[in-house]
Parts: structure tokens; sequence; C-alpha cells
């Protein structure tokens, strides 16, 4: 820090430097020292309490029953049992659903998916606890379950109603276009998989009142609910949150559970109480990405331009609302992609299914809509028998034309077609495209493929309300700084950004800057750690907090030094005060005797933004993220099996506030989307079990997964054009899209086999079986002269009024 | 008692629960909680520790660093060695040169799953002589990161590997190699608590007394699959009897004609060994599991445990493998293919255990080539296991052996497909006829890992690979060999 009797000398010398650990500096993750020491304390290595409890919840076997009989008794037969509790026992309000009733604690005379919590065991361990859970003798009577998205559409079975944007009369627009196609899509949910599985650790307070310690995005709802199920007003309740072992959205909601169990728990008992669920019980018992059924009917002309389109996403709730309602709308905002849909009519539902309540993920739905439409530009250039990218962009959004989306937000700073540009130079597309052409043609078994997709996603909550935050600063007298905010740290380096931030508005180092965990008693009221928004809603409120502070210590200074307030300037931890310098210590110390506040609060809400639901129009988003990846793989024709060999990322952040974590947000969502895309797959028993519960048997992606060759590149000099924290833009969700282009570039491959004339019907995940039957469907394609139309388990798309493309004539190299 | 140096400590521990995983002694015992549980399951690393063994290499005594599992070894298996946790590496201050290079490539996010890359890193850059990131690849392929996307950790690798300035441990070696010599086990141990225990002999014959008295005892090679039953399925094991300190029967051995594998050889050694002889066999283990699962399985526990997935039975099976086995005095010397009775039924008599597998040299005129289907490349279970010993002359197959694995509910020979091929003229039509033989040899099971119509066309076509790689040797025809 500072050294005490600098000269004036030294100082001037320190204040012409620039501050190096400011906006923009690629400054190290907060806490990456103590990550790698493993001093980095998580909820379950908190020193334990005497007295502590854990706890365990027995899941339910059946995916919908009524329950007959609980019985409890044999569970106090294990030694070190405090409690048992069923739904009867919790004191307040037994639902915790988040946004919509529908999630009770533990299971309310029935149970609807197999995983849902029927009772919880406290005992003196966890392995005590699980064991005398397992104790317990439950009775079921099975009721008729629906375990398909398909059937859940078929009968209407919603946990929401269906809602609808339109632009134009798409029927019309249809009908009257120069090439038709139809097709479904069915997409694959997808396991969070952070690696700290779902914990919480209660202690019980005064007057009622409990101190919670959750891994959750979203403390102020964790704090809401368990004053909820206590029946206790929410002043008495404390939620501490210091880091995640990774979120992902699986956080948002679904931690709330664990912690509620706990407080009831502690209630009950006057005992402290942890509960951490192992993996197999959290895969089982908490909501993934949702799977989607998508349906299609798309009409074109001869370029490939889009005329008219109708889309129904059919998003897999599982067994309750959760937030079902923002995430299918999300798919539906983004359904449109890059793209200019025509006239077009997009339906999202919400789709009642005996799983697990799926929930938030990364990316919110936007990309189950983003799949959809890419899956059809790829169909309308197979059937057209033009390069996909080429397509791609025929398509994109306009700037001043063919610029405004399905929902009537007009899409302003568009850089796609710029950032398009440059990729498709410094990735070499053209030329890899001929060689690959050149390698399928000599490889009989292994087939090369490419493609190059773009992101544009929209950034704000959708439920506009949402888009607030809070912050708290404070200035003790020796100069340091003490910053909280409203967001959690995840491991996505938001603490990291907000103290830069807050480093650059009072020039000091940031070293100097402590942020304390996300705590409910200093700042209230905050949105959940979401929708990508952690840093620009959270650093505005923290520099507005700064600022507010950094006002009265220039008014002050002037006031005190008799000088004018434009006289007064902070930089690298020093202040000019005209022709004098002092340390920012010295001004602080002096700034207190002077009796001013050195803390303040800060607040921020989005500008611009409103969305009429009724009507499905406004500008639900204050700006758009972009991003292009181009991806190459090598496909195995005789197994399925691939590599993704290279990868080029090009990716809008704005002004970066922090590119070496930019870079490792882009980078991490880019596999995390692959694997989604690729080798996650999440598969049911007929009974409604999961039987991908657990690592052994759902697989993420390994370092060997990622290609040798990946070029990440954020886009320079390209300054968010809305007044967003220093003009940078959100980069949690965005690059998760990107992954998208693995997956095309796998479909191209397959493509290759039948000269690239028509679309495979590979679903996703696209796991080596899946790419092997399209490998099939390919090659019956090519040996038929055209008669038979493509067909195959999976996604299946047809030609509605025309030649199938295989029967069009012409060379198609 | 069991004794064995954390970090620096003598630890003596009279008294434990032989079920108790290191995982949990380190949290619950030692109040250690660097090393994390992400599954308990040996799936994701995030609970990776090392532990330092003697070894001597050209004659010099030293240290091997090898990284593990926590939560899937039991404490006994620390006996006699040293246990270095993420907590350790930090020296007079400053971090180890591989907890600097995590942090200077930005290579943790959440920073949960860091203190396993960090030991895993730790060992990498002991066991290499500079960066190497195929080996790299080899080494961390066993740690998930949901986070980073693995590139900065790859870099964090190559860094660290680069650096071959000398550590604390280094600094430390010939201290810790008297310290362990010192407690080098030398009868056999037992740890208990009373109620459960677990028997740590020396030798094979103590090792056959004390099954044979007591046939009820779960033998403990790795444990990599047996510590399942404990953290997955809460079973309770009362008597163990731990097979790692049999020097006998880590050994292997080659002779002219033959391999003899000691049951406990550590898969990692038994990859070197083996691919020496059978590339493809080498390619595969580096596919099995991961590094640390590698270091701790062994390959008699891949066959005792008889899974119809496991990895090595196939390829053992196709190259006309056999075990020894033993029961108090008496050996017996059986075929592979003849051990695997049914699901999860094998040969063994109450009482005998594989004490070696003996693996037939690589002849000429003899092809092999064996194939691993999974959705993720690596640390994946396999759909289908494929392995083809083929002998070829004159342009006709002499002889064939075909081994598959996850086709039936045991390792299992493609009979009808080998009669279909020995003695014929090797061309498709040939190829053809094999692969239509293969469907009368099995009628696979779906499940979540790929369903019946998949794993026999894939089988078929792994056999159309074997060929096209005899015969048209420039195609290329394995993804994971393309540069």
């Amino acid at each position: 820090m500072h050294k005490p009797n600098a000269s004036q000398e030294e100082l001037a010398a320190l204040f012409r430097q620039e501050l190096v650990t400011g906006v923009g500096r690629s400054v190290r993750h907060e806490s990456a020292a103590k990550h790698v020491t493993g001093e980095a304390v998580y909820i379950d290595d908190r020193l334990e309490f005497p007295n502590q409890l854990h706890v365990y919840a027995l899941l339910s076997e059946r995916a919908h029953a009524r329950i007959l009989r609980i019985d409890t008794a044999p569970c106090y037969s294990v030694p070190g049992v405090a409690l048992v509790i069923t739904s009867a026992d919790v004191p307040g309000q037994l639902d915790i659903g988040a946004v919509f009733p529908g999630d009770p604690l533990l299971a309310d005379g029935k149970v609807e998916y197999v995983g849902q919590p029927v009772l919880a065991v406290a005992a003196d361990s966890l392995e005590n606890a699980r064991r005398a859970a397992q104790a317990a003798i439950v009775e079921y009577e099975d009721l008729e379950p629906v375990l398909d998205v398909e059937e859940a559409l078929r009968r209407q079975h919603f946990v929401l109603d269906s809602h609808t944007h339109k632009r134009g009369d798409a029927a019309a627009a249809l009908a009257g276009a120069p090439h038709r196609l139809a097709g479904t899509l069915r997409i694959g949910g997808q396991e969070h998989f952070y690696l700290e599985t779902q914990v919480s650790s209660v202690l019980p307070a005064e007057d009622g009142g409990m101190l919670v310690y959750c891994s959750t995005q979203n403390p102020s709802e964790v704090q809401k609910l368990v004053a909820e199920v206590l029946g206790v007003p929410m002043n008495r309740v404390t939620v501490d949150m210091r880091r995640m072992g990774g979120g992902f959205g699986g956080k948002e909601t679904q931690a709330a559970g664990p912690a509620c169990l706990c407080a009831v728990i502690a209630r009950l008992t006057g005992r402290p109480t942890k509960m951490r669920l192992p993996r197999q019980e959290d895969m089982l018992m908490t909501g993934k990405r949702h799977p989607f059924l998508v349906d299609y009917e798309v009409g074109f002309d001869d370029d490939g331009r889009l005329r008219g389109i109708r889309m129904d996403l059919a998003g897999n709730c599982g067994y309750s609302p959760d937030l079902s309602g923002a995430i299918v709308d999300r798919a539906m905002f983004h359904a449109d992609n890059a793209y200019y849909l025509g006239d077009a009519l997009i339906h999202g539902h919400r789709c009642k299914t005996n799983t697990a309540s799926n929930t938030a993920y990364r990316g919110f739905g936007g990309p189950q809509g983003m799949l959809a439409i890419e899956e059809i530009m790829d169909a309308i250039a197979r059937h057209l028998g033009r390069d996909p990218l080429e397509v791609r962009r025929r398509n994109y959004y306009g700037k001043t034309e063919r610029n405004v989306t399905h929902y009537h937000q007009t899409v302003e700073h568009n850089l796609l077609e710029e950032m398009t540009a440059e990729l498709e130079a410094s990735c070499d597309y053209a030329g890899r495209r001929a060689a690959i052409r050149a390698f399928n043609a000599r490889s009989p078994v292994l087939k090369k493929g490419l493609a190059l997709t773009p992101v544009k996603f929209g950034i704000s909550f959708t439920s506009s309300f949402l888009n607030q935050a809070g912050a708290l600063v404070h200035i003790y007298t020796d100069g340091s700084i003490h910053l909280n905010h409203g967001g959690t740290e995840m491991g996505q380096g938001l603490n990291t950004k907000v103290a830069q931030i807050v480093a650059e508005v009072f020039q000091v180092d940031v070293s100097r800057i402590r942020i304390s965990a996300a705590n409910t008693d200093k700042v209230p009221n905050t949105s959940p750690t979401a929708a990508s928004s952690g840093a620009d809603l959270n650093g505005k409120a923290a520099k507005n907090a700064a600022q507010t502070i950094k006002e009265r210590l220039v008014e002050f200074a002037a006031r005190h030094w008799h000088l004018c307030p434009e006289d007064v300037q902070f930089r690298n931890g020093q202040l000019r005060l005209r022709d004098r310098f002092v340390s920012f210590e010295e001004l602080i110390q002096a700034a207190y005797v002077g009796q001013v506040s050195l803390s303040s609060t800060g607040f921020y809400r989005t500008p611009k933004i409103y969305y009429d639901r009724e009507q499905a129009r406004g500008r639900p988003f204050y700006y758009y993220a972009y991003g292009v990846a181009c991806s190459e793989v090598l496909v195995d024709t005789l197994t399925g099996e691939y590599r993704l060999l290279r990868a080029d990322i090009l990716h809008d952040v704005g002004a970066s506030l922090n590119p070496a974590i930019d870079i490792g947000q882009i980078e991490g969502g880019f596999v995390q989307g692959m694997g989604w895309l690729t080798c996650e797959e999440l598969v049911w028993s007929d009974q409604g079990r999961l039987l991908t519960a657990n690592p052994a048997s759902y697989k993420i992606p390994t370092i060997a997964d990622v290609p040798a060759d990946l070029r990440v590149r954020l886009v320079e000099n390209r300054k968010n054009p809305e007044d967003t924290v220093f003009h940078s833009k959100a980069v949690g969700e965005p690059p998760f899209m990107l992954g998208i282009s693995v997956w095309c570039a796998l479909k191209d491959a397959v493509a290759s086999l039948a000269d690239y004339r028509a679309q495979p019907a590979i679903d996703a995940p696209a796991t080596p079986e899946r790419v092997l039957w399209g490998v099939e469907q390919m090659k019956r394609l090519k040996q038929d002269t055209g008669r038979v139309k493509p067909a195959g388990s999976g996604a299946g798309r047809t030609e509605i009024g025309g030649v199938h493309p295989l029967c069009e004539s012409g060379n198609h190299e | 008692m069991i004794q064995f140096l954390l970090n620096h400590e003598l630890r003596s521990e009279h008294s434990l629960d032989p079920n108790l995983t290191v995982l949990r002694y380190l949290r619950e015992h030692r109040h250690k909680t660097g090393t994390k549980e992400g599954c308990a399951s040996g799936d994701c690393g995030a609970c990776t520790v090392v532990v330092g063994e003697l070894d001597s290499v050209g004659g010099r005594e030293r240290i091997r660093y090898r990284t593990l599992n926590a939560c899937l070894t039991f404490v006994a298996a620390l006996h006699g060695k040293q246990l270095l946790t993420v907590e350790d590496l930090q020296h007079g201050g400053d971090l180890h040169p591989v907890q600097q290079a995590m942090v200077d490539c930005h290579a943790s996010q959440c920073g949960y799953c860091t203190p396993g890359f960090v030991m895993s890193l730790f060992a990498l850059r002991k066991s290499v002589e500079g960066s190497d990131p195929a080996a790299a690849h080899q080494a961390l392929a066993g740690n998930l990161c949901r986070c980073t996307g693995y590139r900065p950790i790859l870099a964090a690798a190559e860094r660290a590997c680069a650096d071959r300035r000398p550590d604390q441990f280094d600094a430390a070696e010939a201290e810790t190699v008297a310290r362990l010599k010192a407690i080098a086990p030398r009868r056999t141990a037992e740890l208990g608590d009373g109620e459960k225990r677990c028997l740590l002999p020396l030798t094979v014959a103590d090792l056959a007394a004390l099954y044979e008295a007591e046939p009820e005892a779960r033998l403990l090679a790795g444990g990599t699959d047996l510590a399942l039953e404990v953290t997955q399925q809460q079973r309770s094991l009362p008597v163990l009897i731990h097979l790692g300190h049999i020097a006998d029967m880590k050994r292997i051995e080659t002779f002219d004609d033959r391999l003899e594998i000691g049951a406990a050889a550590a898969l990692t050694d038994c990859q070197d060994a083996l691919a020496r002889e059978y590339p493809d066999f080498g390619e595969l283990l580096g596919r099995f599991a991961s590094q640390q699962i590698r270091n701790q399985g062994t390959l008699g526990g891949n066959i005792g445990n008889a899974s119809p997935i496991g990895d090595s039975p196939p390829l053992l099976i196709a190259l006309g493998a056999s075990l020894l086995l033993r029961k108090g005095d008496r050996s017996r010397t059986l075929a592979l293919e003849d051990y695997f009775r049914g699901y999860k039924i094998t040969a063994r008599e109450d009482g005998e255990f594989i004490e070696r597998i003996i693996v037939p040299r690589a002849r000429a005129g003899q092809a092999f080539r064996a194939y691993k289907l999974s959705k993720r490349l690596d640390d994946d279970i396999s759909a289908v296991c494929a392995a083809f010993n083929l002998t070829l002359a004159d342009g006709a197959v002499r002889e064939a052996r075909i081994a598959f694995g996850g086709m039936a509910a045991i390792p299992k020979r493609a009979t009808v497909c080998e009669r279909a091929l020995a003695g014929a003229v090797l061309d498709a039509a040939l190829i053809e006829r094999a692969c239509a033989a293969l469907a009368e040899d099995f009628a696979p099971l779906s499940d979540f890992r790929a369903s019946r119509e998949y794993r026999l066309l894939a089988a078929q076509n792994l056999l159309r690979r074997c060929f096209i790689e005899l015969t048209e040797p420039d195609i290329e025809t394995r993804v994971t060999r393309h540069a």
C-alpha cells in the first residue's frame, strides 16, 4: 500500500503512472491463489459447529404416485438420528416455487417424479442420516405418469399457458414461398454438473431467525423462502454466500430446497444443520436444461432468404413451472438468432412431464431456440445446394431494413456482418472448405466437416423488474475499501470485475479492495446472479456507490485545500490538488477527521427496456451481444465417433472489463455448449428414472475434447454503444451458443456423404450413435436414385409440395 | 496399525474403519478440506491426491509420485507411503511452480476442481522431462472442469512442466526415501476399528493362507471398483485383504513366449508392458478410465470383478491369455475365456484368487487390433469393445480369435465369426460374410450407452475397420490418430 512520508516527487511520479488493476486489465481472479492452495472455503469446508446435524432426503422411486403411508419409526432405530420430517412438519408455507407455486419442500400426498424428496432425516453424520432414510417405509399407489414431451404436447398437459410471437401473416407467406420445408428436431437437456453439489448450512439465531450459508445464485430468494417455510418475517433470516463451486443456472432456484430443509430441521431441533447432496441425489433431485421438441415449417426464396416461418417450441418443463415461463419465452425470443424471419408465428409450449422440474441453465432457453433456427438454415442450404454460410448471411438482420425482430424490437448496432467477414477471412473458411472437400474425396472412412455459425443474444432479464441491483461501499480510515454487491461469485470472476470497477473509480489498486460474501444483511432484495447480468447490474450499482463517495471526497478536498472541484484529480492511488499531491490514505484520514461519510450504497436499474406480454412486443433487451465461431470436425463413418479439430471464435464483449476473464468465459461457454450438443446425453427409463444420474454415465467434456487448435479473440475497439458499465457487454451466456458450430460441423461432415444435398436427421445431442444413424441415412440416400425421402428415428424433414433435393438435376459439386 | 507420511508428518493409525476413504480421512479426521468431493465415484478428479512410493531407477532409490482418487482409496492403501495433498505444495509462503502456473494462466474459475488439477499437474511435472501435451492430456483427462474449457489448464501444464527448477520435494528426497524405508512393511499388518478389519499381507503364500481361512473376505487390489460399494451403495465391507503390498503380485515379467503380469500390477504399469507387444492394447489402455484410476486399478481387478464392459478382458481373450489361479497351496491355470461363466459369475472358487495373468507375446504373421467405442473419447465406459487377433499367411486368415465386450453378459468370443474367417482368403466378400456371422454371435442389449442396433452395426463396422487397416494401411480409420 502506501509508503508513509513519501516525498512530493515520489507521489507525482506515481500519479503519472497508469493504474494497472483498473478496468480493462487482465487482473487475476480474486481467489486464484486460494483456489490453487486449497484455502478457498466452500460451504462444506467451513468448520462444523458443535452438535452439527447432517440431512439426507429420501427420494421418490416413483414417477407419479399417491402416497398411501409413510412410517418413519424405523428410521429412529439407526444410531445418531435426531429427527425425521415429512411435509406435515413444516411450520410455515410448504411450497417453495420460485415464481409460481408447485414445488412442495417435501412431497405432499403425492409424488410427481423419481427423485422428489419425500422425507428428510437429520442425524449426527451423513452416513447415518442416509441409512436411516432408507429404513423409512413409504407405500405408494401408482398413478399414470406422463414421461414424454410429445405425449404432454399431444394432451396439452402444460405447467403454464402457451404463448405466441407473431409478425405478419406467416401462413400466407408460407403458402406463397417458392420453397417450403417442414421438420422436427428433438433437443436434449443438460445436467449442470457444477463440481460443488447443492449445499446449505444453517445456524439457528435469535427471534426464530436463521443464519443460512447457501451455495446459491439467489440469496434473496433463499432468504424469502426460508422465512416462508419457517413462517417468520424476512428480516429474521440472513443468507451468506461467499463463493459457489459452479452454478450455471442450477443454483438459481434449486439451491433453496436444501436451505429450507435445513432451516426447518434447525428450527425443530435448535441445532446447526447441514445438507450437502451426494452427486447422484443431486442429479436425480434437481432440474436441468429443458429438453425441447421443435416442429417447424419454413418458406424461402431461391437464394434461401426466409419469407415466412412457423415454429412450435415445446419445452419439457418437468413436473412444475419453476422458471419455465421465462425460459420458454427466451427460447422464443431467440428462435430468430441472427436472422430476419419474415412473417413469423412462434408458439411456445410449457409441457408438464413427471420428471424433475427443469430450470435455468446458461442461456435459459435461448440455446434451444437458436439451435432450431440453425438447423433450419442448414436444411435450407442443403435443399438449395448452397454453402450454409451463404444462406446464413443472406438472412442476417439488416442495419436499416429487415432489422426488426418478431417481437418488434429493432436490432441496433448489429456487428454480425463485419464479424463474420473478419472470422471468415482469419480462419480461411473458403480455403478450408475446399481442402475439406478434397480430403473427403480421398478419405473413404473419415470425413471432415466445417461450420461457421453466429450468435446474437439478448441481454437483460425478460422480466423487466429484475433488472436492478444494489451495492455497498465503505472506506475505512486506513484507506482500505470494503465492497459488497448483490451479485454472487460462482467462478465467473464477478467479484474481480466489480472490484476493478471500484478501483477504477477511486483510482486505487485492486488489492486495496476486499469484496465480502454476498449477504442479505448488506444488500437487500437482490436479483439472482443470472441472465449474464452480474457485472452489468452490480458493476453499475457499485460504480454508483463509489461515485457517491468520490463526489463527497472531491467536495471535501476542494473545501479543505481551498480549490475548485475540477482541481482535484484521482490517479493511481494519488490525488493531485492543482500543484501538490497527497496519497489516497492521507485524503481518507483528512476526510474522516473532516466528518465526511465514507460509506454509501449504490443502486442501478436498466434503462429503456419494457415488454408487453399481452401484445408480445416491446424492447425486452437493452442490447445484444454477438459472436461467431467456426468449427472443423472429423467424423468416423464406421462408428460415428468424432473429434473437434479446430475452432476459431470471435466474440463481442464491448469494451472488456477484464480480457482474461472474458476469454475464460468464452472458452468455457463454448466447451459447455459443445458438450450439450455432443457427449452429454440424459436418458430416462420407461419408469421415468434418470439412468444417467452420475458422472460414470453422464459425460461432460474432458481436456481431450478441446481442440489443440483453439483460437479465441475479442472484437477490438468496439465499445457498447449503450451506457453500460464502462461500455462493456455481458459475457456469461452468449458464448455458450458458439458450441452450435460444432453440431453443425458434425452434420456437415455427415452431409458430405450425400454430396451435401440433404440435411442428416441428427437430433441433439449428436452422440456417436446418432451420428452413425445419420451416416447410414446419407448412405441410403446416395445409393438410392432419390425415390426415398430422408427418414430416421430422430429429426426428420420433408419438403412440402416440391421435389426431393436428391431428385433435382445438376452437378452438386 | 498402518503407518504413512502425511507430507512430512509420520502418522501411525491404530484404529480406523478400513472402509474409510482417504478423502473422508483428510476432510473429517484431519480437517484438511483442500481436497474436494465432486462425485465420490472416481469420475471427476476433484479429490485427486498424490502418493509417493519408493522406487528404484537404474539402481538409484527415489520417490515415484502418482495420482489417485482419494474418494476411491481406502486408508489402508497408504501403508508405508507418503500422501501429499494440495495444502502441502506451498513452500516458505511461495506457491509451487504448478500452482503459480495455474494462477498465471487464469486456469481457475470456480476453483472447486482446482486442487485436483493442481495435484495431477504436480504428478505430471514429476513424471516428465519437459512440456509434453500428450502426457498432459493423459494426466488430466480424469479431472473434470466445468468452467474453463481446459485451454488455460493445458497452458499451465505446459508452463509448469517447462520449468525444471527443483522443488522442496526434490530437496527432501533422500530424507523421504530414508523415512519411507524406515516404515516399509515387514510383516502382515492389520487395520481395524473393532468391527471391521483390513489385512495387508506381504507374500502370496500369506495371502493364500489368509484367504483360504476367510473366503468371505473381499480382496482389495486397486479398489477402484470395490470402493464404489461403500461410497455409492453404502455397503459395509467387514473383512478386506489388501493386495497392494505383495511385491510378487505387482511384478511384470517378460519371457520368450509370454508376459506374466502380477494380478495386482497397476494398469499404468501394464500399459507400458502391453503396448510394447501390442500397440493397440496400449492405445486402448490410454483411454481406460483415467490416469488416477490406472495408477490405482489393476489388471487382476479388471478381470476379477467380471464386468461385461471391462475393457481388458476382450483383448486378453482374443490374445489367448490365461490366468494362474491359486487357492491355499494349490495353483491351476485356466484360459481367460473359460473364467467368465455368466453375468458377474466366474469360475473362481471360494478362497481362490487370481495370482497372475499370462499373455502370449506377439508373433510374426499376427495382426492384433483393438477398438473401444464410447460417447466420450476419454474416461468413459465402452458401449462396444472389440479385439481382433488374426494370424495371416499368403493373403488368407490362418486363425482368428475375436472377442467383444459390451455385446453380451460376459466378455465373449465371436466364435461363429471366427469360423467364417478361419482358413479363408482375406477379401471384402469374406469380411461381409464374417459381419453377417457376428449377428449370430451376439444379441446385444439396449441401454443408456447405446442401442442394440448400434452395438451390432458398430461391431460389424469395427471388423470392417480392421480389414481396411490390414489391407489398405494408407486409409485413415481412427479419429484418435488423425493429427
